[in-house]
């Protein structure tokens, strides 16, 4: 058990090492010279000379990417240009909103995944397989930016239900678990749930069709144990991989969120990139890509530990 | 790889009707022939778009802005600059369709030849390769897609490169288990000991078994990456006005779903309508094909 731990941690630490590197390589690889998104574009030769020593762009690659690995392990992301603000504190408010809202839609989308996924493969090839395999697929195939104006259109605009876009009176500072602030969260939390809930179905579907098929099922079955019995061993069989799917879910929504949060201006991480993007803050940019791609990794790491936790079999394979 | 050279393994490998069989069950197969009768109109619309198109996309008219869907001469209104809607779809499939297959084009071949040679060869080539794939698997595609468009900045050359490398690491995957796993077959075993050269191992053996699972598998990430290019295209990124890109013409028309919401919505029912053809063709393809996901 702790050896297939350490061999995991042992894994994912290149791997986190590699993943530093393509964000570092980010500012590097972008058009131009770095300083030109800091300076102005009149600034003199002699200014420019002094800022590039100032953020060490004058060193060897290998060295900067030392002094910035040092830099981010104390916290240290760099200065937003547009806010002037250390990208860390933009960061951290901004996350706690992503989480909130990635955490709510993997919750929604894996119930409904998991209970039309289950139906299906319990009632493989029937009608209701049929719908529940279509609302997957449809799930896996919306694009998501486009649900989420959809349901706007309809709820904010024609029905006027839910609020468009935001996160309530006072923004995210305020925060509060009330109707004012929960309304705002619904229609994004629910169009982000549609990714998880495609994937989770399809998946949940496969295992139990495919645990009914197990001889040991037949031969429960054969004992005289009554489907309520059958039904206790599909879900103890599907329960660990579900599981480690939703986790991974909950991973790619905390990364991917930038569309649908483009699309609610929902202040999370998501939204900061956008920005980042427009006004080509590539400090701000770096920072995000780097602390979404770490937390990803450390996600994934958990996953498999937790599986292997769960089901003791995942260890061998 | 060719259509025929696919043929010549096939004749070699399995039995003679294989790709008869796979022809016979795909086309017994409703809703995946539906999806491919959907995705060979979309091509040929796009192909032909200024002969089907029945305006100009670019002409602009201050005077007829976000017209309805059923207007007199513009049948699905017009769009926040008063062009014609319904040419401006036709034309963007254009590059909604070539920003969305290239880069799983591109990265089939590419992550099919990391995935052979690393499986293939083994040892210290393979871990190099493999842990270098893993480095970008590590990132959501997403995220990863951003991360490098964004610093590269907009352009359709810049979409295409972020979401080329977004795409190889999953195929290169699926490529190197595969051909692991057929390096081991006793009848490869069999080829190397009776004298075959590499080369021929691999394109015959290797190559004839791996294509197909990797193929199918590439066919499924086509709406991925359709739905992910459009994406690009609606933050900023990806394709630049006044081109028409149905994610782009998304993003544009945000501000007009208070006066014209179904106008708004129509480039991403077009993305979705074909993001769903492209995935239950990948299905049909994979069932006919008999492959496990």
């Amino acid at each position: 058990m702790l050896k297939y731990i350490a061999e995991r941690i042992l894994y994912t630490l290149p791997v986190a090492f590699g993943v530093s590197i393509v964000c570092f390589m980010l500012v590097h690889i972008a058009p131009g010279d770095p300083l030109t998104s800091i300076l102005p574009p009149d600034a003199s030769a002699q200014l420019q000379e002094e800022m590039r020593r100032i953020y060490g762009f004058d060193r060897p690659l290998p060295v900067q990417y030392g002094l910035w690995v040092l830099k981010v392990v104390q916290g240290d992301f760099g200065t937003s240009i547009a806010t002037g603000r250390p990208v860390a504190m933009e960061l951290g408010r901004a996350l706690g909103n992503t989480l909130m809202l990635a955490v709510l839609a993997t919750m929604i989308g894996f119930l409904f995944g998991g209970l039309f996924g289950f139906v299906a493969g319990y009632f493989r090839d029937s009608w209701v397989d049929r719908i529940a395999s279509l609302i997957s697929i449809v799930g896996v195939s919306v694009p998501h930016y486009w649900l989420g104006m959809v349901l706007v259109i309809i709820f904010s605009v024609q029905l006027n239900w839910l609020p468009a876009t935001g996160a309530g009176p006072g923004g995210s500072a305020d925060w509060v678990w009330d109707w004012a602030h929960v309304r705002h969260l619904i229609l994004p939390a629910i169009t982000m749930s549609v990714i998880p809930m495609g994937i989770v179905a399809r998946t949940v579907r496969a295992l139990v069709a495919d645990i009914l098929s197990q001889e040991f099922i037949t031969g429960l079955r054969a004992k005289g144990l009554l489907d309520v019995g059958v039904f206790r061993h599909v879900v103890k069989n599907t329960a660990p991989t579900a599981l480690a799917v939703m986790g991974l879910q909950l991973g790619y929504l905390l990364g991917g969120s930038i569309l649908i949060e483009t699309v609610f201006s929902w202040p999370g991480t998501g939204f900061l990139l956008g920005q980042a993007i427009f006004q080509r803050d590539l400090p701000l940019l770096q920072g995000a890509i780097l602390t979404l791609a770490m937390i990803f990794v450390a996600l994934n790491l958990l996953v498999d530990i937790v599986q292997s936790l769960l089901d003791p079999r995942v260890q061998r394979s | 790889m060719s259509v025929a050279s696919f043929q010549h393994i096939a004749e070699i490998e399995k039995s003679p009707g294989y790709w008869a069989g796979v022809m016979r069950r795909f086309r017994r197969d409703p809703v995946a022939m539906i999806a491919l009768f959907v995705v060979l109109a979309l091509i040929l619309m796009a192909v032909f778009a200024p002969l089907v198109a029945p305006a100009d996309p670019y002409r602009a008219s201050m005077l007829r802005r976000l017209r309805p869907i059923g207007t007199e001469g513009f049948p699905l209104g017009t769009d926040e600059l008063g062009r014609d809607m319904l040419s401006r779809l036709i034309h963007g499939g254009r590059l909604s369709l070539l920003m969305g297959v290239t880069p799983v084009f591109i990265a089939f071949f590419i992550g099919s030849a990391i995935g052979i040679t690393a499986g293939y060869v083994g040892g210290k080539v393979n871990s190099v390769l493999m842990r270098t794939v893993d480095v970008f698997f590590a990132f959501p595609s997403v995220l990863l897609a951003i991360a490098l468009s964004g610093a590269l900045g907009a352009g359709i050359f810049n979409g295409l490169l972020s979401l080329t490398v977004v795409f190889i690491p999953p195929i290169a995957r699926i490529a190197e288990s595969v051909t692991t796993a057929v390096r081991r077959i006793e009848y490869v075993e069999a080829a190397r000991a009776s004298g075959a050269s590499s080369f021929t191992i691999v394109r015959v053996h290797v190559l004839g078994n791996v294509i197909g699972p990797v193929f199918v598998y590439a066919t499924g990430l086509i709406s991925v990456s359709l739905i992910l290019a459009s994406g690009l295209s609606f933050l900023g990124l990806g394709v630049k006005p006044p081109e028409p890109e149905w994610g782009l013409m998304l993003n544009t028309l945000r501000n007009a779903i208070y006066v014209q919401p179904w106008v708004a919505a129509l480039p991403g029912l077009m993305i979705f309508i074909t993001s769903i053809s492209f995935n239950l063709l990948s299905d049909g393809l994979r069932s006919a094909m008999d492959i496990k996901s």
